[in-house]
């Protein structure tokens, strides 16, 4: 089939040249995924080097080369964290302040997120505007205050400042998010039941919000692991053992038992698992939730 | 037609009952932001002010003290250097944080294989509890022991003393931020994901290779996202705190002690009330000039369309 005419050979060697620039885009993407793998690898090593080492004896983590798996995984690590530390009340602790601050976080937020996106009111857009504010506000302004307030109130030492400001909607996002969301629900559904005599409460309740269970898990989801991980407030606000959540109860293990490693490593894991396993359950929420508001996870 | 839109109009201006039964309910929904906002956060802003120029120790009364605290926080060198080590961390951590996060969404938005894995991967140090992620990397960093030297050796670099060197504590801080860009790696990946394949055809039937189309095409349109993504990491990295309490408590030599660590210090520790508010309303308006400026500057290279 080969000619002469130039005007073959050049669909020749452009066909040449393209399969060869398709033989490079192969070896390109070949290239990119082991860096990427490499990559990856890198980014979970320090994860995976505190979880290996909770399972070591002492010795064994200041042994080089570093052994990944432990040669006798020491469970007794685990044990012993419970031992030399209510690390059962604490988890207990955590537990009680991440449920109540998750649950009045997503109700006070559906409540103001229906009023900016349904309702008609003088002052909505100031509002609106004022909320979308605080994403940027530097929390740092309110370290000082917030402490002299709550103890004016005599909640230091008690749960309610960990609780109570997350009834308050205070965080922007959570409402912006379900406001877009609220917003894409047809009006039509909305009208009729209004017609029908349903006051607004029952028309949140009983239409929105069943529609609405995407954007509740994405909300509740970021809500639970920023009050999980929360560590500035509970460092602030809460001074006896028996009420540290934790966070404090692994900063608590760092600073008591500095050179026991496999200690403080295991109690970093206890407190790393349950948000790995929800990470790993929800994370189409995660991505979800960060491309819509551009926030979350911390 | 002119009588009926000034009926309208005059109806428009005098709430039905309806209308009015509406903006009450608008009220009363919105009611716990609106209670939030003055409790939780104006009034705090406003008290800290008014604490700003008061001397506070949480036992007597406060006692007002004039301009004595501002005066202090330009004296004090414990004050500047908190202030020096925070811009320090912010001016090299931004920048570097931007350009991983977006080098690594474009890798991710090639056709790879392990995508998903991938994206996980870079993001799960995000959710990792930062008291946890502060308590491993004080280790990673140790010089005897950590992994980061023992890694070093590999390529037959020195192991180094990081947390323990006051020169190289607040690098190892930087570096240790790298690892938490998933937030803005996500952010560029849907960015990227949204810019339309019509465009980069075209470029390239244009005779644009690989990287001039990055450069021409794909970081114009990501302006918008990269000041976005700019903007939040300087008002988080300017309130970095928990790594430098848990990691260093502010040593070497104060090599990490950063605006927060101070604050929390003269407040928490020194019950200093009105100098750590003070302290606060200083980096409250750094804060605050930065992301102005920001969006002031935005203007001369972020690209909008229409």
């Amino acid at each position: 089939m080969q000619t002469d005419s130039p005007f073959d050979s050049r669909t020749v060697s452009t066909k040449r040249s393209l399969s060869r620039r398709a033989l490079l885009d192969q070896i390109w993407l070949i290239v990119l995924e082991i860096i990427m793998i490499l990559l990856v690898i890198s980014f979970l090593v320090p994860t995976l080097w505190m979880i290996s080492s909770s399972l070591k004896v002492s010795n064994e983590i200041f042994a080089t080369p570093i052994t990944w798996i432990p040669q006798d995984p020491q469970w007794s690590n685990y044990v012993r964290i419970f031992e030399i530390l209510p690390l059962m009340r604490f988890i207990y602790n955590t537990v009680f302040v991440v449920l109540l601050a998750v649950v009045g976080t997503v109700i006070s937020s559906a409540l103001v997120a229906y009023a900016f996106a349904r309702l008609r009111w003088p002052g909505r857009e100031t509002w609106f505007a004022l909320l979308l504010a605080t994403i940027m506000l530097p929390e740092v302004i309110t370290l000082v205050p917030r402490f002299v307030l709550f103890r004016n109130f005599g909640w230091i030492d008690t749960f309610l400042p960990l609780i109570i400001p997350y009834w308050t909607a205070t965080t922007a996002i959570y409402v912006f998010l379900m406001r877009q969301f609220f917003r894409g629900i047809p009006m039509e559904l909305e009208d009729a039941a209004l017609i029908d005599g349903a006051s607004r409460l029952r028309v949140l309740l009983q239409i929105i919000l069943p529609l609405s269970k995407p954007v509740i898990a994405t909300v509740a989801v970021f809500a639970l692991i920023q009050h999980y991980n929360d560590f500035v407030n509970p460092l602030i606000y809460i001074n006896s053992q028996d009420n540290w959540t934790l966070a404090l109860a692994v900063r608590a293990y760092n600073d008591t038992y500095v050179s026991n490693w496999e200690l403080v490593f295991a109690a970093s894991t206890v407190m790393l698992i349950p948000v790995v396993i929800l990470f790993i359950i929800a994370q189409r929420y995660f991505v979800q939730g960060i491309t819509t508001t551009g926030f979350g996870g911390r | 037609m002119a009588s009926t839109s000034l009926l309208q109009r005059f109806k428009a201006r005098a709430p039905g009952k309806q209308e009015r039964r509406e903006w009450l309910q608008g009220y009363l929904f919105a009611s716990p932001f609106i209670i939030g906002f003055v409790v939780f956060t104006a009034y705090p802003i406003l008290y800290a002010l008014y604490l700003a120029f008061h001397s506070w120790d949480l036992l007597s009364p406060p006692n007002f003290v004039g301009f004595d605290n501002f005066v202090r926080l330009f004296t004090e060198p414990n004050a500047k250097l908190s202030l020096y080590n925070t811009a320090f961390y912010t001016i090299f951590a931004v920048p570097i944080q931007i350009v991983i996060s977006f080098v690594l969404a474009l890798a991710l938005s090639q056709k790879l294989r392990l995508r998903v894995l991938y994206r996980a991967g870079f993001y799960m140090p995000i959710i990792v509890p930062l008291v946890a992620s502060a308590v491993v990397w004080q280790r990673v960093f140790h010089p005897e022991y950590g992994i980061l030297n023992e890694t070093l050796g590999w390529f037959g670099i020195t192991p180094q003393a990081w947390l323990f060197d006051s020169e190289l504590a607040k690098p190892a801080f930087i570096f240790m931020s790298f690892w938490m860009i998933g937030r803005q790696m996500v952010i560029f990946i849907a960015g990227l994901g949204n810019i339309p394949e019509s465009l980069l055809e075209a470029a390239s039937i244009d005779g644009a290779g690989p990287l001039r189309r990055l450069w021409t095409v794909v970081v114009p349109l990501m302006t918008p996202l990269i000041l976005f993504n700019t903007v939040i990491a300087v008002i988080n990295s300017f309130q970095i705190f928990i790594p430098a309490l848990i990691m260093t408590e502010g040593g070497p030599e104060n090599a990490t002690l950063f605006s927060v660590l101070y604050i929390y210090r003269q407040g928490f520790e020194f019950f200093n009330m009105g100098y750590a508010a003070a302290l606060a309303w200083e980096l409250f308006v750094l804060v605050i000039g930065f992301t102005i400026a920001q969006f002031y500057l935005s203007r001369r290279w972020v690209y909008y369309e229409n």
